[in-house]
């Protein structure tokens, strides 16, 4: 008579990577491929998002799952979200819940935040309960090189001709923008979530957000000004000026959508001052960066460098 | 790391690893850091002398001088220290985030050692800066560090991308990449006084 095997819970499979990855290197590597359906066998909770499924990307049948599970159903995804973190937070397996998404999850979420749909919710369609880490620090951390390192080459460019102009690296400058951009990253929407909480007791907001998912949009909202800095070396004032707008409309958008649900049933005047404020932080903070790092592009010095140079050939050449 | 050889007399007291073996086993690395192969060693036997020996030299070569002017120069020994070893701590915790099968000093003594090409273009860097400045200067050292910089991004993704889930991959390879761009634009921007 064959006994039956218990079924696999979550907790026997998490044990069973941990024991892989004890392993040799080669065999790690080669197990956890040749058996993936050894960890995924267990009985959970049709809810629980499911860990170990390194399959290829289901994203359009499980998109149109989300928009139908997705519109306006705080309730289940608190629950959701709640069910989700179950081991204490002094493991390590509690931060890991906070990296479990794949690379075409990662992206999704940024051509989400690039690209603002009318009535699409940035929290509700793309981050459906599995707020992550990953994106917002890494996000962050390339901004702050961007940052520093464009503002550092457009300085080197704008001053290139002018004879009293010595390079300097401004190594400090990374430290100032890193503090700068996690600090906006962090403090905003702690503070933020903070706000919405105390509304919430107040007015039953339907729609209500946790602060991980709150520090995802602002950090996915942040992927603009990547490719914003860059272009920011180019020393025109007018190019700079409408980067910024363009940055702002964007990102702006991305944060407005996101949180006007979770205000609107409010006070009108609060939920518009509310979203004002969203949106002018969002401002401070990239005119503040480029008015830091980023030297005032002097279109009258550039005449004069020019002319200097002929006319002390002119000179040489009369004398 | 100490003194004499062995010898099989002396089984009374714990007799201490031979400073030579030592050496050559951080040399052995290197030369698996600078021809990259599929190879186990640099997993299997770990040390983190390579790493540090690496990073001094690197730091050493980078920190600008105390007479300089204290404001917008270049970074202190300090600086590039903390730069490097607080970077990979910071990759090593992200790849074990995301679910990736190396332990926590394996992935150091990997990124710690793939920063070879990058010292060896340090100072090709500053040999070449002997020279007269001028763009050729600058084009030369471009190229060398160009070059130096895909060699580590080379070495240590065949050493650390096995390591994760094949969907995570590419999650996990670019803060590596970061890392050593990074490294790679203070190498670049170094200006002597």
């Amino acid at each position: 008579m064959r006994k039956l095997r218990p079924p696999r819970s979550a907790h026997t499979t998490e044990k069973q990577q941990n024991r892989q990855s004890n392993s040799e290197f080669g065999d790690a590597a080669t197990s956890l491929a040749a058996n993936p359906d050894v960890t995924t066998i267990s009985i959970e909770d049709p809810g629980e998002t499911p860990k170990h499924h390194p399959g290829p990307p289901r994203s359009p049948g499980r998109e149109e799952d989300d928009e139908l599970l997705g519109n306006d159903d705080s309730d289940k995804t608190e629950l959701l979200a709640g069910q989700k973190k179950s081991s204490p937070f002094w493991t390590f397996e509690y931060y890991q819940t906070f990296f479990d998404v794949d690379t075409y999850q990662v992206f999704d979420r940024i051509k989400g935040s690039l690209l603002p749909i009318p009535g699409k919710n940035f929290v509700r369609l793309y981050i459906r309960s599995n707020p992550d880490l990953y994106g917002p620090f890494w996000i962050c951390a390339t901004l702050v090189f961007a940052i520093a390192i464009s503002g550092n080459l457009s300085n080197f460019l704008i001053h290139l001709g002018e004879k009293t102009y010595h390079y300097v690296p401004e190594f400090r400058k990374v430290s100032i923008a890193a503090t700068i951009i996690y600090a906006y990253a962090w403090l905003v929407p702690l503070s933020l979530w903070g706000f919405l909480m105390w509304r919430n007791s107040k007015v039953m907001n339907i729609v209500s957000y946790s602060f991980l998912e709150i520090v995802c949009v602002y950090g996915y909202s942040l992927f603009i000004y990547i490719p914003t800095a860059i272009l920011w070396i180019i020393p025109q004032k007018a190019v700079r000026w409408i980067l910024v707008m363009i940055a702002l409309g964007i990102s702006g958008s991305v944060l407005a959508m996101t949180f006007w649900p979770a205000v609107r049933e409010d006070n009108r005047r609060i939920a518009l001052a509310t979203i004002v404020t969203i949106v002018l932080l969002h401002m401070f903070l990239s005119v503040g960066c480029l008015a830091y790092f980023f030297d005032a592009p002097e279109m009258e010095h550039l005449p004069t460098t020019i002319a200097t140079p002929n006319q002390t050939v002119a000179a040489a050449k009369s004398s | 790391m100490a003194e004499a050889a062995e010898s099989p007399g002396d089984r009374g007291r714990a007799s201490p690893r031979p400073l030579m073996r030592d050496l050559k086993a951080v040399g052995k690395k290197f030369m698996h850091v600078l021809y990259p192969r599929k190879s186990n060693t640099l997993l299997r036997d770990w040390d983190l002398w390579g790493p540090l020996i690496l990073c001094v030299t690197l730091a050493l070569m980078l920190q600008r001088g105390s007479a300089d002017s204290e404001k917008d120069g270049g970074p202190q020994f300090a600086e590039v220290f903390v730069i490097v070893w607080f970077g990979a701590v910071t990759i090593t915790l992200n790849s074990k985030l995301l679910g990736g099968n190396i332990s926590f000093f394996q992935s150091l003594c990997v990124l710690g050692y793939c920063i070879l090409p990058l010292t060896v273009a340090m100072l090709v860097c500053r040999l070449v800066l002997l020279a007269e400045p001028g763009p050729v200067n600058f084009m030369v050292r471009l190229f060398v560090v160009i070059v130096m910089f895909a060699w580590s991004i080379a070495a240590s993704t065949a050493f650390l991308a096995d390591s994760q889930p094949p969907n995570r991959k590419a999650l996990a390879v670019y803060p590596v990449f970061l890392f050593y761009f990074v490294i790679s634009w203070m190498i670049l921007t170094f200006t002597p006084q």
